[in-house]
């Protein structure tokens, strides 16, 4: 099954060396495949792979791993995992008449999830470089992929948001004031977490005891997570904390996770320690993985593929674990890689839409750094794509400025508006305590109150002196 | 209306917490104010260092300019292997020591910060420490970290301080770091390096920074090490308190590092 791919236009022939040179040509221009060497030259050569790809049967993507089954962990997890009943109904296709049935009236949300175990990493990643962004929203939105702990996440008609109060010296009662101004906008119904300034245990016990305290004071029906290495949160859960979910960076090879010191096994092991501590008052999907397309290239562990394409087979690792949310970081990860708001923009749509065809409960942080060709603008934009494609969440820093990582992201009134813009509503169970707290409207919107309101009063007063 | 709730919130942090609402939206004021400090950090980004300032600063000190080999802002930004090394013809314009340490001042992603600290921070750790044999300063275009390890094997340094412009926050757009290498040599990697980061008016005073890599050149002379064999030998109070560690530590998927 290996062997080249040829495309002849107008005369002229392009030729691709292997499946994964292919897919890589295929690529919409961006500058992390520049920099690895592998993009198209030209925009007709990137074409012309678009018109190859779509005649390669699905089939192709089976029998010829783009990363060898002997070397790498998770091809493994990808073929020994792949599903040939659901596979059955889309087996004779190629990659364009995949996409073509997918943009379908047939393929309606039942459809799709039945699907989504027959889907490999690549056949999707593939379909994605046919597909214009309206495609990829398009589809996306279809797709539902409901998770559970104390609140349900990706339901029709929700859009839940993290609340990401970072401190850059982890000070408590900086992180309760971000959460506290979260809270008055309604966010914090996918988990209100934190990515601790210093990796270590007692820093983590500390911070996920002070985030249990203050979600146990109002109620709140969320969960908490502080964004530590696995082997810190399996470490904390030894130690008696009150963890509800465990987070890890995950990539698309077995050499990028040993990058992020991490395997199939000990993510396997953390899932096991946090399902041990049934927290989940409704639920038992218990971790939460963060991605982003260029983390393999940086850790020199792309083995040669697309960045988009890489990140891709990370969706494959994060599915194994049931997580409760999946973000993309999309635009974090810098220039070098995504370099300026369109690139970001489209990596975004392509990252949900590739999730969510695999079953993966997908969230976005939409953001960007300081040397990024991109504003807060753009990140408007992307934030109205990915809630038109119903994204499961959104992540919402105060003021869209995270003080710790020194990027941007949305701000809280970013989030609340396409609420109220699109009619979304939060979690059920986190708007009915929204509600309860009086932070509701009668129309089921977060109006704007002032610091003297009973709601207000009573959540900042007791939150800032727990 | 009163509004002793929010004013207590915003007493808790230096986040951007109780901003107010125009309906969904952000006060006139504070859509400003975000937009310039956006606008500082993106001129910091762009912006081109007077090293010729800086050399008059460090007068009389010899000084060193040299260009990596990225062409421009624009390139230096999409490919950051061509401002980890030497433009061709500029390893030509450094002296061979041997020399204990050699001080290189690289642009890095902050032109304010450059400009705003590093001749002091260099001319303050230099004054505590005599006996030692310093180099000339060199001055570097459009690099990043790693452009010191062939300018420190260049010129036969034992050790490379790079002082280098950190991605500018909203919060500081000049904010300077330092990456502290023993035995430059291309290939070094970065786990083998000591930083002391968030050098600037809010963060990191440039004296304390002095104080820090003082030290660090000390001790790393003497153990011959630099790295997390350095680190865990530290005491606290050499350690940089301050620090804005997420470049080492945070989960978010790693190549953020845009200064290295």
């Amino acid at each position: 099954m290996t062997g080249g791919f040829r495309s002849r236009h107008r005369g002229e022939t392009h030729v691709f060396d292997d499946l994964g040179a292919l897919l890589a040509c295929a690529s919409p221009r961006r500058s992390g495949d520049e920099l690895a060497g592998v993009a198209a030259d030209s925009a007709a050569r990137r074409v012309a792979a678009r018109m190859a790809l779509a005649d390669v049967p699905l089939r192709r993507f089976l029998n010829d791993p783009l990363i060898p089954y002997e070397s790498d962990e998770v091809t493994r997890l990808i073929l020994d995992s792949h599903d040939a009943a659901a596979f059955a109904s889309i087996a004779t296709l190629t990659v364009g008449e995949l996409r073509e049935w997918l943009m379908s009236w047939e393929a309606d949300a039942g459809r799709l999830a039945a699907l989504a175990p027959g889907l490999t990493p690549e056949m999707v990643a593939a379909v994605s470089k046919l597909c214009g962004n309206g495609d990829l929203i398009a589809i996306a939105a279809k797709c539902r992929v409901v998770t559970r702990f104390r609140s349900t996440i990706g339901l029709e008609g929700r859009l839940s948001s993290r609340l990401q109060p970072n401190d850059p010296t982890d000070d408590p009662l900086a992180i309760a004031a971000g959460t506290l101004d979260g809270l008055l906008f309604g966010m914090g119904d996918a988990v209100i977490g934190i990515n601790p300034a210093t990796d270590n245990v007692d820093a983590c016990i500390r911070l996920l005891t002070m985030l249990d305290e203050l979600r146990l004071k109002f109620e709140v029906p969320t969960q908490s997570c502080v964004l530590s290495h696995v082997t810190t949160s399996i470490q904390a859960i030894e130690r008696g904390a009150p963890l509800d979910l465990v987070f890890q960076s995950i990539a698309g090879t077995e050499a990028a996770n040993a990058g992020f010191g991490v395997t199939l096994a000990l993510l396997a092991e953390a899932q096991e320690a946090a399902l041990s501590l049934k927290r989940g008052a409704i639920g038992s999907n218990v971790m939460y993985f963060e991605t982003g397309q260029g983390a393999a290239l940086s850790a020199d562990a792309h083995h040669g593929l697309d960045q988009q394409t890489v990140e891709a087979r990370a969706y494959a690792v994060a599915r194994a674990f049931s997580p409760l949310l999946v973000n993309t970081v999309v635009g974090f990860i810098g220039p070098e890689y995504l370099y300026d708001a369109k690139e970001i923009i489209r990596a975004g749509l392509e990252d949900h839409f590739c999730a969510k065809l695999l079953g993966v409960p997908m969230g976005c942080d939409v953001c960007y750094t300081n040397h990024a060709e991109a504003d807060q603008d753009d990140m408007d934009d992307l934030a109205l794509l990915l809630a038109v494609a119903n994204v499961n969440f959104l992540i919402a820093v105060p003021g869209a400025d995270d003080i710790m990582l020194n990027y941007q992201s949305l701000s809280h009134h970013d989030v609340m508006r396409l609420r109220h813009l699109l009619g979304r509503r939060p979690a059920p169970e986190f708007e009915a305590w929204l509600a309860r707290m009086g932070l509701l409207d009668d129309s089921g919107r977060v109006p704007p109150l002032p610091g003297s309101a009973p709601a207000v009063a009573r959540l900042i007063g007791h939150g800032a002196r727990a | 209306m009163r509004d002793d709730a929010f004013e207590m919130l915003r007493r808790m942090t230096r986040a951007r917490v109780a901003l107010g609402r125009s309906g969904d939206g952000l006060p006139t004021a504070a859509k400003l104010e975000f937009q310039m400090a956006h606008a500082l950090a993106r001129d910091a980004v762009w912006g081109k260092v007077n090293f010729d300032g800086i050399a008059d600063a460090l007068a009389p000190r010899e000084v060193i300019k040299v260009a990596s080999a990225a062409p421009d802002r624009a390139s230096y930004l999409r490919r950051p292997d061509l401002g980890r090394r030497l433009a061709a013809g500029e390893a030509s314009k450094l002296r061979p020591g041997p020399f204990d340490l050699v001080f290189i001042i690289a642009d890095g992603l902050s032109a304010d910060a450059v400009e705003s600290h590093a001749a002091d921070v260099v001319i303050a750790t230099e004054a505590q420490l005599s006996g030692l044999t310093i180099g000339p300063v060199v001055l570097a275009s459009e690099a990043r970290v790693a452009l010191g390890d062939d300018v420190g094997a260049a010129m036969g340094a034992r050790l490379v301080a790079v002082l280098i412009g950190e991605r500018p926050g909203l919060s500081a757009a000049d904010s300077l770091g330092v990456y502290l290498s023993f035995k430059p040599a291309a290939g070094l990697r970065d786990s083998a390096r000591n930083c002391i980061s968030n050098i600037h008016g809010h963060g990191l005073s440039t004296e304390r920074a002095a104080d820090k890599l003082a030290w660090l050149v000390r001790e790393a002379l003497r153990i011959g090490v630099t790295g997390i064999g350095l680190k865990e030998a530290a005491p606290d109070a050499a350690l940089p308190t301050t620090a804005q560690p997420s470049s080492i530590t945070h989960h978010k998927p790693t190549g953020a590092r845009g200064h290295e």
